[in-house]
């Protein structure tokens, strides 16, 4: 059996997956990033290759902003390339998928066969991503597993007219000052990330089908509520949605 | 009198002077040391890049001397310099200065005293980086020669206006504005007249200031340089259809200089008959600018001129190649309309119809000839954060060259001078994705 791993070295989390011969995943592991990212790299494959025996051999393939450091590597692939690939495995069909990382997000159109048709990123800042939640909610001093009750809350929502991190932090501070309830607040950022998010998306959305979710935001299920109301159909959560580029980056191997 | 000789002193014995020390250091050197290995990814360099450096050497050089011994003019790209050759101005391009300064890495630095100064960070980076290097004095080529008079032509933009006015307010200088009406169809004769009526006027301005007279003889031979200069780009640039290429499009920018700010000049066109020979020579043996040819594409917008390098590297270590560009084809696409025999009305054709001063549909049939002639598989259109006219619409245009040419088309974020507005990372991993795209990596 030969073993494949892919390592995803995203800007808030290191992700690596090992999948066999035909793709059946044997093994995930997951870390907040490390500045020093070669070391936890190494650190990180050399124990998921532990863990899945294979005598130390694999084809390793690296993704993610610090692919490049990850010297175990043979390959280095874009996000793009592997988020397209990891997610088609898993859904094994065509569509779009917009992955919500830490600190971009990107949308792609799937081919029928799994390749990237066409993709967009967001551009030179955080708007749009999962920082911009991050920041605010710690504003808010409200966790993540609250948010989901939260948006269901019969508040209606305010609207938040800035998309830039910075300023939306402080429009949400002077809301609260005018004593909005925190709960429209919540509404109202997810529904300005969402309106972000498939402004950005524009021309990729027409005409599809299939719309699926990746990234750490995903596993959020109030954005996930604010996105398919905002697309006008359900989004599909892609099963393990953080892995979603390791699993693709291992597939390349 | 000293100074007329100081002037044609440095372009005629300092400049080639330099250019043989230079010639020789060079041989010396590789004489010395062991043959480098030749480049993973790129073929042999052009020998016409040491040329080029000789020829734009000759011209800074002794314009550090032409203030006081030939009349000075500043000039925008787009203008019609034929016009001044006769009297014979020294013509300074502020846009070729602030590339130098650009691939130099130094553009930051100057647009940010322009910045103190009071210009918007989203002012043309061009601009804000020659008014900074005025304002600080500090330029790589040394000294820029004081104008007599600004000529700016609003065939590429209306920013030229603007900054070309503020120049005039600093220098204590004319300024003459030449107004090309955006041509959303073809150019009426109306149009024509309108442009060729304030070329006639500026000629006669300048030749004031230049303390001559008219001579409609010699600016037809001026006419007739440009118009073979041109035809003579025009060759160089068509042999990027062989497969491989003999040169790249980011090559192509650098190999500019000499028709943007020397037309109508004799050296500029003995310039491009050389560089047309070696290219030739190149495509006859099949040597390509990259070693691995596999994917051909077409740029659009101003080089991002700082990331050239780094750009040509990430390009060709996967096979890629911009084989043509926009700008580069914008001096070339309009030489059949210099007439020798009408050179104002001719002037007026040529300088109305540059590209940048036609509509979108116009842009995109050429983006599509291009795409077709030089086999392109896919664009790059660079979405240039300081040079809006160049980049408004490219959106649609990255969208409907992708359907009706059937390629893959990449917006990238950038700017052609100011190296804060541009993520580079975000850029490269944007470029990497896109070329995985093509498959076969
Ligand atoms: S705005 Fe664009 S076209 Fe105008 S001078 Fe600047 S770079 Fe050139």
């Amino acid at each position: 059996m030969t073993i494949r791993i892919g390592i995803d070295v995203g800007s808030t989390t290191t992700k690596a997956v090992a999948v066999d011969d035909s793709g059946r995943v044997l093994a995930r592991s997951i870390e907040p990033g490390d500045p020093r990212i070669a070391q936890q790299a190494q650190r990180m494959l050399e124990a998921l290759l532990e863990r899945v025996g294979g005598g130390g051999e694999a084809s390793i393939v690296a993704t993610g902003y610090g692919r490049k450091l990850v010297a175990m590597a043979g390959k280095k692939r874009t996000e793009i390339s592997c988020h397209a690939l990891g997610a088609f495995h898993v859904m094994n069909r065509p569509g779009v998928l917009i992955d919500v990382g830490g600190q971009d997000t990107k949308v792609i159109r799937l081919n029928s066969d799994g390749s990237v048709a066409d993709f967009v990123m967001n551009d030179k800042c955080a708007a749009g991503t999962g920082r911009f939640l991050e920041v605010i909610l710690a504003r808010l001093g409200v966790s993540w597993d609250e948010l989901a009750d939260r948006y269901a809350s019969a508040d209606p929502p305010v609207q938040i007219s800035s998309t830039c991190t910075v300023f939306a932090e402080s429009e949400v501070i002077s809301m609260l000052a005018n004593g909005q309830p925190v709960d429209s607040v919540v509404k109202g950022l997810h529904i300005a990330l969402s309106d972000r998010i498939v402004s950005m998306a524009g021309r990729l959305l027409m005409g599809v089908e299939t719309v699926l979710l990746s990234g750490g935001v995903a596993s959020n299920s109030a954005m996930v509520a604010a996105l398919s109301s905002k697309v006008g159909k359900p989004v599909a959560v892609v099963p393990e949605p953080q892995f979603v580029g390791a699993l693709g980056a291992a597939l390349l191997g | 009198m000293l100074r007329r000789l100081q002037y044609e002193g440095a372009a005629r014995v300092v400049a080639p002077a330099l250019a043989t020390g230079l010639r020789a250091q060079r041989r010396l050197r590789s004489w010395r040391r062991p043959k480098k290995e030749p480049s993973e990814w790129f073929g042999p360099p052009l020998r016409a890049t040491y040329r080029l450096k000789e020829v734009l050497t000759r011209h800074y050089l002794s314009g550090r001397y032409a203030d006081g011994a030939v009349p000075v003019a500043w000039v925008t790209s787009g203008f019609p310099i034929e016009l001044l050759r006769p009297f014979g101005y020294h013509v300074v391009y502020p846009e070729n200065h602030a590339a130098m300064c650009g691939v130099q890495r130094k553009g930051v630095k100057l647009a940010q005293v322009a910045e103190v100064w009071g210009l918007s960070q989203d002012t043309c980076g061009y601009a804000r980086c020659d008014i900074g290097s005025f304002l600080s004095g500090n330029t790589p080529a040394g000294r820029l020669p004081k104008p007599d008079i600004l000529l700016a032509c609003t065939n590429i933009c209306q920013t030229v206006v603007h900054w070309y006015r503020t120049l005039a307010a600093i220098l204590k200088v004319p300024v003459f504005v030449v107004d090309t009406p955006f041509l959303s169809g073809d150019p009426d004769e109306r149009t024509e007249t309108y442009v060729a009526e304030q070329l006639e006027e500026c000629m006669q301005l300048c030749a004031r200031i230049a303390g001559k007279k008219v001579d409609r003889k010699a600016l037809g031979r001026v006419a007739q340089r440009s118009k073979e200069a041109s035809e003579l780009w025009g060759e160089c640039l068509a042999l990027s259809q062989a497969e491989p290429a003999p040169w790249t499009g980011f090559e192509q920018f650098l190999h500019l200089g000499p028709i943007v700010a020397m037309r109508g000049l004799p050296e500029c066109n003995a310039y491009y008959r050389e560089l047309r020979d070696e290219l030739r020579e190149r495509v006859k043996h099949g040597i390509g600018a990259i070693r691995h040819e596999r994917f051909r594409l077409l740029w659009d917008n101003l080089p991002i001129w700082y990331e050239l390098r780094s750009l040509s590297t990430l390009l060709a270590e996967v096979g890629f190649t911009i084989v043509t560009t926009t700008y580069s084809y914008g001096w070339a696409e309009t030489a059949p309309l210099f007439d020798p025999r009408d050179p104002i009305v001719s002037a007026a054709r040529v300088y109305a119809r540059v590209f940048i001063n036609r509509s979108l549909d116009f842009r995109l049939e050429m983006m599509k000839k291009l795409v077709n002639t030089y086999s392109c598989d896919g664009a790059i259109l660079h979405s240039n954060h300081s040079c809006k006219p160049y980049s408004v619409g490219q959106i649609d245009l990255a969208d409907r060259l992708a359907k009706e040419a059937s390629i893959r088309t990449l917006l990238l974020d950038g700017d052609h001078i100011d190296m804060r507005v541009h993520s580079k990372e975000q850029a490269e991993g944007r470029l990497a994705a896109f070329m995985e795209s093509f498959g076969g990596l």
